[in-house]
């Protein structure tokens, strides 16, 4: 019964999701106050039955109820509660229904919190939404329907995919939806004001909290997806300029440039039609993101094995919105009012700067990821473009951009003064020549390149504080004052100067990790011992040992100092699944400060002898790390006074309803 | 400074910095791109030795032999043809004779495929698409890889 519910609760979602995508727009043609009024409760009733079909089939996941397909396929009743949850979003169909899930909340969202915003453009945003809506429905309601029954209830499901039963699954896919179903809102403004003609400060005011929120959650979902495949597959690598994860970054780098633009409209009211193109471009990539994942065009750790009827339909979803939104936009877009002048040399100068680089760097990683499927949709060659293309083009592009980074905060609007910015950032010029320096001397025969990177890395934090400083006047003022000053300052001051600080983290990370690691590749016998950077690992014996569905095969080793000084065990395994017959490697990590050895054990030789992969990762937990302080600046930002403070709204007669006699 | 002489100077940037960014991937795509190839095509297309391709098919069933110092001998085949690949190093998890495999490398003059890279591309179904497409031209292809994916192992792979 309670499929059947959910099914139902579905397509009553897709009946709302029409009503709202064409009785407000009705009503804004006809002026009518009526008809758009009737958006917000139209949203939020939509989310209460996308929620109860989401509801319907995390039921069915829990109790284990094998009579649905979904759940059979990709669920076990003997898999930990906490993963019986999360395997609703481990295959396409259960995804998809998260994916609109979030789409109806933030719709809802919008509903219950524009109560200020001007009744034309929330009815449009919302219709707008709704279609997006209703055009994702329909795909789950006739291609991947998660609530379809088999005749003959088996007893038992096939159980989820071992490398996905991991704490990693239940948070990086629902993080990375948030985010980019977050983008739609953007998306969905920008119609709006294109379908409305008109647009100003307050517009940016209103969406860029929005684009904020899902560019955090974008951030922590990248960061956490990137993590969890350090740790989970066995190779120590963070990165692998894998399709989707490039269909991730791409709206991560178009919504960046999107929150820096959207700045510089709700200050000066300058860039609109800059900012409504980067709004529409950015859940334009997030649904391309979704179309490469689902389609079955790629091939990848990532993607859902899919037929192609499914490929079509996204691919007809993807011409109609994305085309749609850009030929409004070149339709309607010169209708919109140019905004305030400003110098080249200014702040808002540096972040069309920003701007620029940010979006050629998005367009390279997108050229990078399509090229392969255009080459083989025209000629049938098979290529691949992997991490040297991006390496080289990717870089480069990013390098100008963080040099340029901190003089944007220091300089003033419309006419900012250069050398005044240069003069402030000389401390931190001079503390990432001697970062330069220090990286240089310590670890000499490295990469050429990387104590360069260090010193942008350097360069970058100590602009943040820079930042901070001059806006508390540190060091100028008695030091009471300062902190009475800090005290005062803005939230959105502390967000940006977190955040900026965090890439900075990242970057340093990043350089440490891929200039400054070791790796050793060897095969091992029980009291072998194997030395890398300064710590010397000698595997001490190899038993079994047995868990609730799977059996381990364990390498437990020493990790001493090279001066014989004991720091500590690691036990890396190799986990077999009896009932998938599969093997996967879980890696052993030990964490020395932000640095981590990982190791893990390959295949057993027919002599006994066990495959050892030993990784040093200095100051790898940098990367990460950095990716949480932006997350953190990201809500600082959030948090900022003036989101709180609303505009004050005039008082105004409600439209009142004549009874029908 | 006119409004008009400050669009001409950000797009004049623009462009410069998407030139600039042309530039680079051209360069990038003249190093980089790696050609994949089933056992048949290199076989048709004379592929040179030294020449850098990713090679992709099945494993051939009892091919695979491990010899010391984690090198590892096995043959891959598309059922037209098949090509002999050495390699050392840890094979990723989802190796298996019968299974799809890519491997990226180069051959040598004697016909032997040296692979530095293992790939563990592949989806639900542990068959990666190069390779389906490759069986699917040769007449090879059975449409039973997910269940014999998903069935208990025979222990052939120790």
């Amino acid at each position: 019964m309670i499929p059947e519910l959910g099914h139902y609760a579905l397509m009553l979602a897709l009946g709302l999701a029409l009503i709202q995508g064409t009785m407000p727009i009705v009503g804004t043609r006809t002026g009518d106050p009526v008809l758009m009024s009737m958006a917000a409760p139209t949203a939020v009733a939509q989310f209460f039955f996308v929620a109860l079909a989401f509801a319907a089939l995390a039921i069915c996941y829990v109790t284990s109820d094998f009579s649905v397909l979904n759940v059979f396929e990709n669920s076990n009743s003997h898999m930990p509660f906490i993963y019986r949850l999360t395997s609703i979003w481990g295959n396409h169909e259960g995804s998809m229904l998260l994916w609109v899930f979030i789409l109806a909340f933030f719709g809802a969202l919008v509903a219950v919190f524009g109560i200020n915003l001007p009744a034309v453009l929330k009815a449009n945003a919302l219709a707008v939404q709704a279609w997006i809506a209703a055009a994702f429905h329909l795909f789950i309601l006739t291609t991947s329907n998660p609530f379809t029954r088999i005749p003959q209830a088996p007893f038992e499901g096939r159980d989820l995919n071992p490398i996905l039963q991991d704490p990693g699954l239940a948070f990086h896919p629902p993080m990375l939806y948030l985010g980019y179903v977050g983008c739609s809102i953007a998306f969905s403004f920008a119609i709006a004001a294109l379908l409305e003609g008109r647009i100003d400060a307050a517009w940016a005011r209103w969406v860029r909290p929005w684009v904020l929120g899902a560019w955090m959650c974008l951030t922590l979902g990248i960061a956490g997806g990137s993590y969890w495949a350090y740790y989970e597959l066995g190779w120590g690598g963070f990165w692998f300029w894998d399709p989707v994860e490039n269909a991730s970054l791409m709206p991560w780098l178009a919504g960046t440039a999107l929150l820096h633009s959207a700045v510089v409209m709700e200050k000066r009211g300058a860039l609109k039609v800059w900012t409504i193109l980067l709004a529409i471009l950015t859940f334009s990539l997030s649904l391309i993101g979704t179309f490469l994942v689902r389609s079955g065009v790629l091939t990848s750790v990532h993607a859902f094995a899919t037929d192609p009827r499914r490929g079509i339909f996204i691919l007809a979803i993807l011409i109609v919105f994305i085309g749609g939104a850009l030929a409004l936009y070149a339709w309607r877009a010169p209708l919109l009012k140019q905004g305030g002048l400003f110098a080249p040399i200014s702040r808002e100068g540096a972040l069309v700067f920003n701007n620029l680089f940010l979006t050629t760097a998005c367009a390279t990683v997108f050229v990078g990821t399509l090229y392969p499927l255009a080459l083989e949709a025209l000629t049938g060659d098979k290529i691949s473009v992997g991490p040297p293309f991006f390496n080289s083009t990717f870089g480069p592009l990013f390098i100008p951009l963080l040099v340029v980074m901190p003089f944007g905060p220091l300089m003033g609007w419309k006419r900012g003064d250069l050398f005044a910015a240069a003069q402030r950032l000389l401390a931190a010029a001079l503390l990432a020549a001697l970062a330069m320096a220090a990286a240089f001397a310590i670890e000499q025969g490295g990469p050429v390149l990387a104590p360069f990177g260090a010193g942008i890395a350097v360069f970058v934090m100590a602009g943040a504080v820079t930042d901070l400083a001059e806006r508390t006047l540190f060091l100028r003022v008695p030091f009471r004052a300062s902190l009475q000053r800090a005290i005062g300052l803005p939230r959105s001051a502390w967000g940006t100067a977190f955040a900026h600080f965090g890439i900075g983290v990242t970057l340093l990370g990043i350089v440490a990790v891929t200039a400054w690691g070791a790796e050793r590749i060897v095969e091992l016998k029980v009291g072998d011992s194997l030395d890398i950077a300064h710590y010397r690992l000698t595997l001490n014996g190899l038993f079994s040992r047995d868990g609730s569905n799977y059996h381990d095969m364990v390498g437990r080793f020493t990790v001493r100092r090279m001066n014989g000084e004991f720091i500590g065990v690691m036990e890396p395994t190799r986990r077999s699944f009896p009932n998938r017959s599969m093997t996967v490697t879980e890696a052993a990590l030990m964490t020395r400060g932000a640095s981590q050895l990982y190791l893990s054990l390959g295949d057993p030789a027919p002599n006994g002898n066990v495959a050892v992969r030993l990784y040093f990762k200095p100051h790898v937990l940098l990367i990460w790390l950095g990716a949480a302080i932006m997350f953190v600046g990201g809500a600082l930002s959030l948090s900022d006074r003036r989101l709180r403070v609303g505009a004050p709204r005039p008082a105004k007669a409600r439209a009142v309803l004549q009874a029908a006699e | 400074m006119t409004r008009k002489q400050r669009r001409l100077i950000l797009i004049g940037g623009g462009v410069g910095v998407l030139a600039v960014a042309v530039a680079l991937m051209l360069n990038a795509f003249r190093d980089s791109i790696v050609f994949f190839n089933s056992p048949t095509d290199v076989a048709a297309k004379h592929v040179l030795p030294g020449t850098r391709i990713r090679l992709g098919g099945l494993v051939k069933d009892g091919s695979v032999t491990r010899g010391a110092d984690l090198s590892v001998r096995f043959a891959v085949t598309d059922g037209k043809n098949e090509i002999p690949v050495s390699y050392q190093g840890v094979l990723p998890d989802l190796f298996r004779e019968g299974q799809g495999v890519v491997a990226e490398g180069a051959l040598d003059p004697r016909g032997t495929f040296n692979a530095d890279t293992i790939l563990a591309k592949h989806d639900e179904t542990y068959m990666p698409k190069e390779v389906a497409d490759a069986l699917k031209k040769s007449g090879h292809w059975q449409d039973d890889y997910a269940q014999r994916a998903a069935m208990p192992l025979g222990g052939t792979n120790k």
